[in-house]
């Protein structure tokens, strides 16, 4: 019997998602994938299977569907409703989904969340990933009565959550090539600068609002058209910086301010719109080094998971979970 | 800015120059401004570093006049690719590059102005010629396609005349559709999707650069060269193979 999801309602911005497509870039086709890379590794650490499997991202959407199978899920990015047959979900957890019962997820504050099938989800590939680019009109956003392949799954423990994250707003910065065009008086001023992430945002980018002037620069307009990499802040003719994102061009001429760390874009994927950034300029050998100690870290989320603790009282059917075996002595947690 | 004669920016003190991008690339650029012979520096450069497969460089691509690569923070570290990348700039001069093999000369009809290009006048005015003019002199000769980039497929077109040295506009146009033909910096671009753009909306082509679907899923490859002619059925162009376009092979 095929294992499958079938949607039965999804908001526009809800697609599947994977780590994308390199090596086209000469070709002008950006990496797309997951806006938040992080996810990704937080829902395959969750469900002992790797970060490859493609999952479902929900931009600010909601989503409901039900399994053709038992199957596993996580949840990981931004905190969003879960409920399941109307029982709330603890996000950034990884739960049972039975067969035929109902999923339901919902925006809380906004920002990108995600749903990690055990076994990744199968749709066709275009270009040799499962990733919707919609962008560069590949794929399609998720819709109402879409069937959508799953995998088979070897784990099977459920009730594992991540350790919790303390709330970061500062957006590190290494400079870029067009950094020194904008003055030393405009960078200082960036720094001090307190930017509103706007609700307007989406895999290409999102916009920041300052709370005071823009970066406008009268060169920019001019400057030839480079290359671009995700987390690239641009600012356009009239001054407002963007933070491009996994969808983004390829090359593009307008002036980029800085580039903010890829570990750092979780923080603005995660947050909601009118929460406050700062931004903070790093060295290249900072920023080097804190993307290799996030990357260590993340190689390690396995084995930082811990066992999802429920209030006894929200548990109707205390009697028949299985407490004793549940305890592990935590080195397991990886082999599920 | 400050248009340098041709031969003086590509040569000239400072390039080629390496530099960072983000925190995992770096960037060769052989010039500072549209260069005929930069931007053939910079697509023997990308194909030398293709051919030296250096262990975790991860991505390799070309801008107008620059080549970037991208790679695994895990396996290399910036001084010593920073030090390779020295060593291959070094090993030639990458001015005197021939152009890719296998160029081909498309013949792309463009609906001008009206609603198909809304900006038509707006950008003849800015090159200081007739909207008549204009078109003429975008026809005149062909363009090449220096590199391709922004969105999938699509082509940066150069090299126009001196006049039609235009800014970008301060503001976005919100959608321009696929297939559009825009113009700013002496340079024009065919859309492959609808997008939003600081670039002038002057006509209008028939062509799907990107099919996604297909067997080859880009029209074009950098070093063609296109030649735009007037037409003014868009509908028939729309419906036509590769959009009424025909090419034939360079020698």
């Amino acid at each position: 019997m095929t294992r499958a999801l079938t949607i039965h309602s999804a908001t526009p911005g809800v697609t599947v998602q994977d780590t994308g497509r390199p090596g086209y870039l000469a070709q002008g086709l950006s990496r797309g994938g997951a806006a938040d890379l992080l996810a990704l590794a937080e829902g395959a650490a969750l469900l002992g299977q790797p970060d490859t499997c493609a999952a479902l991202e929900l931009a600010g959407g909601a989503l409901a569907l039900t399994a053709s199978q038992d199957m596993r899920i996580a949840l990981t990015g931004a905190e969003m409703r879960a409920t399941l047959d109307g029982a709330p979900l603890v996000w950034g957890a990884n739960h049972a989904l039975p067969k035929g019962a109902r999923l339901d997820i919902s925006p809380l504050r906004g920002g990108f969340g995600y749903l990690h099938i055990g076994g990744g989800l199968h749709p066709p590939e275009s270009l040799g990933a499962a990733s919707a680019h919609l962008a560069a009109g590949i794929g399609r956003a998720v819709q109402a009565g879409d069937t959508i392949p799953v995998g088979l799954d070897r784990g099977h423990r459920t009730g594992l959550c991540l350790p919790s994250a303390t709330l970061d707003t500062t957006l590190r910065l290494v400079p870029s090539l067009q950094t020194a065009l904008f003055g030393p008086d405009a960078l200082a001023r960036l720094e001090t600068t307190r930017f509103t992430k706007d609700a307007r945002g989406n895999r290409m980018g999102q916009r920041l609002v300052p709370d005071g002037a823009g970066f406008a620069t009268a060169e920019g307009l001019r400057i030839l058209s480079e290359i671009i990499v995700p987390g690239d802040v641009q600012i356009t003719g009239d001054g407002m910086p963007y933070v491009l994102l996994s969808e983004c061009q390829t090359t593009g001429g307008y002036p980029r301010i800085g580039t903010v760390l890829p570990c750092d874009l979780p923080k603005l994927l995660r947050a909601g719109p009118g929460t406050v950034f700062g931004l903070r300029f790093v060295t290249l050998e900072e920023g080097a080094a804190l993307e290799r100690a996030e990357a260590t870290r993340r190689a390690g989320l396995g084995r930082a998971l811990t066992p999802l603790l429920r209030d006894p009282r929200d548990m109707p059917d205390l009697l028949s979970y299985q407490l004793v075996s549940g305890v592990t002595a935590g080195h397991d947690l990886e082999e599920c | 800015m400050t248009e340098a004669p041709q031969t003086d920016s590509a040569t000239g003190p400072g390039f080629p120059a390496i530099r960072t991008v983000g925190v995992d690339g770096f960037l060769v650029s052989f010039a500072d401004a549209l260069d005929e012979r930069a931007n053939r520096a910079a697509l023997a450069f990308r194909a030398a570093l293709e051919r030296e497969s250096w262990t975790g460089v991860a991505e390799c691509a070309t801008s107008l006049v620059s080549a970037f690569l991208r790679f695994d923070l895990a396996a290399c570290d910036h001084a010593g690719l920073r030090a390779r990348l020295e060593t291959l700039l070094a090993s030639r001069d990458w001015y005197d590059a021939p152009l890719p093999g296998g160029r081909r000369l498309w013949r792309v009809p463009v609906v001008f102005g009206s609603e198909h290009g809304p900006q038509l006048a707006e950008a003849a005015e800015l090159a200081g010629q007739s909207t008549d003019t204009a078109i003429a002199t975008l026809c005149a000769n062909p363009v090449r396609v220096q590199t391709i980039g922004f969105a999938p497929g699509q082509p940066y077109l150069g090299q126009l005349p001196e006049n039609w040295d235009i800014p970008r506009q301060t503001g976005l146009t919100p959608l321009v559709p696929q297939g559009a033909l825009v113009v700013a910096i002496r340079q024009l671009i065919v859309f492959s999707v609808g997008t939003p753009t600081g670039w002038r909306h002057i006509g209008q082509t028939g062509l799907r650069l990107f099919r996604p679907d297909a067997p080859d899923p880009f029209l074009l490859r950098p070093g063609d060269e296109v030649m735009f002619h007037p037409a003014d059925d868009l509908d028939r162009l729309r419906t036509a193979p590769d959009g009424g376009a025909v090419a034939e092979a360079l020698t």
